[in-house]
């Protein structure tokens, strides 16, 4: 660190940076603090102020408008009691689940088809991650068109090909819903993952695999052997943030399904909105976003120790 | 020859629905027409949606290059505090935290402002830009600063004339993480603006479907969903380069 700002002396007479005296050290923490500052004044009011509120606000009777009053534990003891919000803890697990497994394995296949540099391959994974550019509110609104049975191409498609006979009730059934917005969040979120996982694949040194190819492994033997446990810790990586983020799930059900139908695609967090905002209960909605914090802390640690 | 084949029908099936939209948006010129008389009019979403975006990107730049800048090249007590605080915004899911920051922003009288979205907007992008940009600073040869420290500059004129110009490259790559992230997302506009004529083009659109209930205008609503999009895509095209760079360097080992 020099500290020569108002010394015009030559360049040997530089006397070096751990002698400085030490007012201008003092003046140099001052300097650093007024450059972090705003960071500082960001993350206390707009971060660590609201984590301190959303306790305070579970322990309250938080109405919409009006004065809250102090009731704990009552908002926690509530939620036991919301047959909306357990049927959506199960409903989002299972969400999770089977998002994060498909997602996975396509991610991985258009990894190891874009691996390898050659004509035209910039292309492809520009393509698969272009839907990555769009927001999920478009992407939810681009498929609840695309899905339509009067206005959408993929029913005449997929009749014309003889695969169906009747328009497909995409949205119209519990099982059909859940089934449509994983392809939407597979349509969405596989370049992204793509890229995660491209980015481990190229830390992959080349030699690795000259050194498996010359022992006589074959394809699949290298796969097995050397890709999937050298890339470990970026699956272990695509896989907390696929989780996380479905745990988390709204725009897709808000904008997509609306949580239907009867409340069959109803998520965690959509159950949270609607305490809030339809239900006036800041204070429940508090409880539940803390709960679900914790939790999903705890699971971020926990994934993150076995999966290192 | 059959990894082309494979490639070519798996692009077909992502570039699809993007195609598919952009056609069925134009196929009656009047969608658009109809899509700009929607409630406000979509010029009001629009100006909404960019207001925010130059506001949280401006914001995410000015925040995190100062503070990548002090936390590359000095030493304050509580430095490494702050620098976990900041990056514990990550762990910490962003729907749980947006309730309270609802009443906050209420006692701060900014409920229902687009500043106070911009600003909500700059938190969630801060552990990522800091991370980003204090790598950049940090890898700034000394000699450069020194230089100018010797010339008689402070070091906020050192900072502003000559080291900003040297890490320009992640300041554009945080740039097109801020502008994406506002301009597309959903949920923190729908639950802290409530009045229409505040609301940003995503919140905009989807209401469209719920007002219109059982007469939904499904070419209206591609053409929104394409003044969402194009912006998005253009922008994705252009600076490709430094998503991708960006993506190595910080936003995954953050």
């Amino acid at each position: 660190m020099t500290l020569t700002s108002s010394r015009s002396g030559t360049r040997s007479g530089r006397r070096p940076a751990h002698s400085a005296p030490p007012a201008r050290w003092r003046s140099r923490k001052v300097q650093g603090w007024l450059y972090a500052a705003p960071t500082a004044v960001i993350v206390g009011v707009l971060f660590l102020a609201p984590l301190v509120l959303v306790v305070w606000m579970s322990l309250n009777r938080w109405p919409l408008l009006g004065p809250a009053r102090f009731n704990a534990p009552d908002n926690y003891l509530k939620i036991a009691d919301n047959a909306l919000f357990v049927d959506a803890v199960f409903f989002t697990l299972k969400y999770t689940a089977i998002t994060t497994v498909l997602l996975s394995a396509v991610a991985l296949g258009l990894a190891l088809l874009v691996q390898e540099r050659g004509p035209g391959i910039g292309f492809f994974r520009t393509a698969f991650f272009l839907p990555g550019a769009v927001g999920f509110a478009a992407a939810g609104l681009l498929f609840y068109g695309m899905l339509n049975n009067d206005f959408g191409p993929v029913d005449p498609m997929l009749q014309a090909l003889g695969i169906t006979s009747e328009p497909v009730k995409w949205i119209g059934t519990p099982d059909m819903a859940l089934f449509s917005t994983i392809a939407l969040v597979l349509w969405r979120f596989a370049g992204f993952n793509m890229l995660i996982l491209l980015t481990g694949l190229q830390a992959i040194p080349v030699e690795v695999y000259e050194a498996a190819r010359s022992d006589g492994a074959g394809r699949w033997q290298i796969f097995t052997r050397i890709t999937l446990p050298l890339l470990r810790p970026t699956l272990a990586l695509m896989l907390i943030l696929s989780v996380t983020g479905s745990l988390l799930a709204f725009d897709q059900f808000f904008v997509f399904t609306n949580g239907g139908p009867d409340n069959s695609t109803v998520s965690m967090v959509m159950v949270i909105y609607r305490a809030a905002f339809f239900r006036f209960d800041l204070g429940g909605a508090a409880a539940m976003s803390v709960v679900l914090l914790v939790a999903l802390v705890g699971l971020n640690t926990l994934m993150m120790r076995r999966l290192r | 020859m059959s990894r082309y084949l494979t490639l070519s029908a798996l692009a077909v099936l992502f570039l699809f629905p993007l195609v598919w939209s952009g056609y069925a948006s134009m196929e009656e010129p009047s969608n658009y027409l109809e899509m700009a008389r929607f409630g406000e009019g979509v010029g009001t979403y629009t100006t909404n949606s960019a207001l925010v975006s130059f506001m949280t990107v401006a914001g995410t730049l000015a925040v995190s290059a100062l503070g990548g800048y002090g936390f590359a090249r000095f030493d304050f007590p509580g430095k490494n505090l702050l620098f976990l605080a900041t990056l514990a915004i990550l762990m910490v899911p962003y729907a749980t935290i947006l309730i309270p920051l609802y009443v906050l922003l209420g006692y701060l009288g900014l409920q229902n402002s687009l500043v106070g979205l911009s600003l909500v907007f700059v938190m969630f992008q801060l552990p990522f830009a800091l991370f980003m940009m204090r790598n950049a600073f940090e890898a700034v040869p000394r000699e450069l600063e020194e230089a100018a420290l010797v010339d008689g500059c402070g070091t906020f004129r050192a900072f502003s004339r000559i080291l900003l110009h040297a890490v320009r490259p992640a300041l554009i790559t945080v740039g097109l993480f801020a502008f994406l992230a506002s301009w597309n997302d959903f949920f923190a506009p729908l639950i802290l603006l409530n009045d229409g004529a505040s609301f940003t083009l995503p919140v905009a659109v989807v209401s469209m479907t719920s007002q219109t209930m059982g007469a939904i205008d499904y070419g209206m609503l591609q053409s929104g969903v394409m003044v969402m999009a194009i912006p998005c895509l253009i922008l994705f095209i252009v600076l490709q380069r430094h998503y991708v760079r960006g993506f190595m360097s910080g936003a995954l080992r953050g």
